[in-house]
């Protein structure tokens, strides 16, 4: 019964597709067509200038000082990010003593932890940001008080002021901001995990570590790519962009030790008055992004276990 | 069976596959470059602007009496009362017109489609972290000339020309390479070294007039545990304003010409070394306030406020903005920047002060007229006083300042005028290129410095090499003093 099949599924696909080439398949296609002109973004006249914003790029150290550490938080903070939440996760729900009447169990306080852990994610980025920027002041902020009080007095940073330190500063604030949504997550997805296969993992002596290598690991790899996914784009875009642009110095500083490509990108138009090689940027960002998923889909493929 | 599953061949495209691809496509989606053509290029500006009115003694403008006027203002420092009491005057003047006003702070994301488009309002308060690159409006032929209004009788006394009640300096200012002026500043900030006489007199000191008296009175200070300086550590940028006059005052004007003109090696110049060396030694003895590298303009002024630092770079405009935390008795005054050695080329005293909030109107406002109209208004005695009232700062009419009870800050900063007579500079680098000063110069030359990152040295080569690379940048306007 495949006759008109395909007919069928584009009479239903005309609608969305449709939409997506006018939002989203039209601006790639503009965008890439002003990274030929010298278009400033405050006024409508400009006139076609080739590849010069292209190798303009090409020699801007700028640029790829913002490469580099978008391509650090692309691969870092997801890897964090995601062995964190695992960690926590498997803790809550199965890492726990073994009590009577339950073969899996999370550890004691599991149901408040959980929500200690999600609560960052009810608060906008924006104020996580802001919120980190009062702990981060070197002089009486939170963190170097804290420092002060167990004794560490000497060593006090200059955090968001420290080439040395601002760009982990920052990754340590979306890691704390979106490691929660990912307990939850993978607490959801390991809840899915019939339970008779850690009873039958017990049964044969497994440790918890063995538990959570041959079970808990390859059951969950779906829900582990898709946040793999998830948290590149938070780290190629808006979330890394906001936390960049609110909590550090110049925004971008010091010393360019914290721009990132969207960042770039938001300066160069909207400072710059540059919006031909803002557009540019944008292009090299979609690039990254399309390797980033290349890679992710490529390296994410594994054989499925049917449950 | 895994009906889920891909991987039995029925030649069709699995659930799970549609949606990891779907997914994949979903990323491409999010970047920024989407955003960009969001505020695409849009269509031609359509010339649909107001008819003139009657050309008259009390509207020498020839305003469209009854078309609307739209204004928009950065609701900064300042706040806008100042800006919605002018309106009313407008309104006043021309009943039949509509007032639409709006306040904001980001104003580059509001405005910048609607220039694109052809559309602005007739009259910007361009201001503020969002402020429009004013080179390139002007460079693309989108601000009106300001001339007429400059040319046109004033309020107060119709013999007289607008142009003629304004502060030194202001029209050269809103000029860029020839005579049309298409920038009015509207208020007059004085730059300096801002603190508090009540600190300095319970350390038994006067205002250092030299820079051996300066370390002397930090020294001081710093066995009390108060440091010297602190200055905005996260935007650097505000260093120049104390920094940029002392340089002036150390090798000449002409030093501070040859760094706006983006002259090679203008940044090598010995003053310029000098004035490095000098700052660089409050951070090597330690009369940096601790963490300052670190903190915000605001932060900075609140540990200043609080006492535990003397002094601050900073505009005019800090008395305003930190009125909430700056003590009653703490007697806000402004000094110049000390002398270096009596071979100082310029005299002590000598100060930067120049025109703050550029009001433009843009060329293809639909009442270019009004727009003017409503800044004659405001350049008016009456509405400058209420301004200078209102937010404690001087505006761009000469004078205005008698019979109103002037505070502190003011009235040192009035001060500090008439002591520099002649010799105030003023440096252009802040509105002729933005990204240089601040990003550049200030976040990742001077802010380095000061933090100990780079030696004085260090800085300069640093420096001197974004100078020159924006000397080179052909996507730049470039500018030269006359």
């Amino acid at each position: 019964m495949q006759h008109g099949k395909y007919r069928f599924i584009v009479g239903f696909l005309v609608a969305p597709l449709a939409l997506y080439a006018i939002f989203v398949i039209w601006p790639f296609i503009q965008s890439i067509y002003y990274s030929f002109t010298d278009w400033t973004g405050l006024s409508p006249d400009f006139k076609m200038v080739g590849f010069d914003n292209y190798t303009r790029l090409l020699h801007d150290d700028i640029f790829w000082k913002s490469l580099q550490h978008s391509v650090i938080f692309v691969v870092l903070l997801p890897l964090v990010t995601l062995s964190l939440a695992l960690f926590f996760a498997f803790m809550l729900n199965v890492g726990g003593r073994r009590r009577k009447g339950a073969a899996v169990a999370g550890v004691r306080g599991s149901g408040f932890y959980k929500i200690a852990y999600f609560f960052p994610q009810v608060l906008s980025v924006t104020i996580v940001a802001l919120l980190f920027r009062f702990i981060y002041n070197p002089s009486g902020g939170l963190l170097n008080s804290a420092l002060d009080a167990i004794g560490l007095g000497s060593f006090q940073p200059q955090w968001l002021g420290d080439p040395t330190w601002a760009l982990w500063a920052v990754m340590a604030v979306l890691v704390w901001s979106t490691v929660g949504f990912f307990v939850v997550l993978f607490s959801a997805g390991m809840a899915s995990i019939p339970k008779d296969f850690y009873e039958a993992a017990l049964l044969d002596g497994a440790s918890r570590i063995t538990t959570f290598f041959k079970i808990t690991l390859p059951l969950l790899w779906d829900t582990i790519q898709s946040g793999w996914v998830y948290m590149g784009i938070l780290a190629l875009g808006a979330e890394a962009f906001s936390a960049v642009n609110i909590m550090t110095v110049g925004p971008g500083g010091p010393d360019y030790s914290t721009t990132v490509l969207p960042l770039y990108v938001y300066q160069s138009a909207f400072r710059d008055a540059n919006a031909a090689y803002a557009t540019t940027i944008g292009v090299a960002l979609l690039i990254v992004t399309l390797l980033f998923a290349a890679i992710v889909m490529r390296l994410g493929r594994r054989d499925r276990l049917e449950y | 069976m895994g009906s889920t599953s891909d991987q039995h061949g029925n030649g069709g495209v699995g659930r799970r596959t549609l949606i990891k691809r779907s997914a994949a496509l979903g990323i491409v989606s999010v970047p920024a470059v989407s955003l960009l053509s969001a505020c695409a290029s849009g269509d031609s500006g359509s010339d649909d602007k107001v008819k003139k009115g009657t050309k008259s003694k009390n509207n020498p403008l020839a305003v469209n009496e009854s078309a609307a006027l739209s204004v928009v203002i950065f609701d900064g420092g300042f706040g806008t009362k100042y800006a919605t009491d002018a309106n009313a005057q407008y309104k006043k003047a021309f009943p039949k017109a509509k007032v639409n006003f709006h306040a904001t702070q980001k104003i580059q994301s509001e405005l910048q489609p609607k220039f694109n488009g052809g559309t602005p309002p007739d009259l910007i308060d361009n201001s503020g972290a969002e402020q429009m690159d004013m080179g390139v409006l002007v460079g693309k032929k989108q601000l009106a000339d300001l001339t007429p209004l400059l040319d046109a009788p004033s309020v107060d006394d119709p013999s007289k020309k607008v142009r003629d009640t304004l502060r030194p300096g202001i029209v050269e200012m809103g000029q860029f390479d020839g005579d049309p002026v298409w920038i009015m500043y509207y208020a007059y900030t004085v730059y300096g070294v801002w603190y508090s006489q009540t600190a300095l007199d319970k350390l038994d000191s006067q205002y250092p007039e030299d820079w051996d008296a300066m370390l002397a009175l930090c020294a001081k200070a710093k066995k009390k545990g108060i440091a010297g300086w602190t200055y905005a550590g996260k935007y650097p940028y505000y260093l120049p304003f104390s920094l940029y006059p002392f340089i002036a005052k150390i090798g000449g004007r002409e030093v501070l010409d040859k760094i706006d003109n983006l002259e090679p090696n203008a940044w090598k110049d010995p003053a310029v070394k000098a004035a490095f060396e000098a700052y660089y030694e409050l951070y090597k003895k330690g009369y940096i306030l601790k963490g300052t590298p670190g903190i915000d303009h605001i932060q900075s002024q609140t540990e200043w406020a609080k006492g535990k630092a003397l002094f601050i770079p900073n505009g005019s405009w800090v008395e305003n903005e930190s009125a909430k935390v700056i003590p009653k008795d703490f007697n806000l005054a402004v000094g110049a920047p000390s002398s270096l050695d009596s071979s100082d080329k310029m005299p002590f005293g000598t100060i930067w002060a120049s025109g703050g909030e550029p009001f433009i109107v843009p060329a293809k406002a639909a009442n270019v007229e009004g727009g003017m109209e409503q800044l004659r208004i405001m350049l008016s005695e009456a509405s400058s006083k209420n301004f200078t009232s209102q937010v404690k700062s001087l505006s761009a009419f000469n004078g205005g300042t008698d019979g109103i009870e002037l505070t502190p800050g003011l009235k040192s900063g009035v001060a500090a005028l008439e002591k520099a007579g002649d010799n105030v500079v003023n440096p252009r680098l802040q509105d002729w290129y933005v990204k240089l000063q601040k990003e550049q110069i200030g976040v990742a030359g001077l802010g380095e410095m000061m933090a100990g990152r780079l030696t004085p040295a260090e800085a300069i080569k640093k420096i001197q090499g974004y100078a020159d690379a924006a000397a080179k940048d052909q996507s730049v306007k470039h500018y030269k003093h006359q």
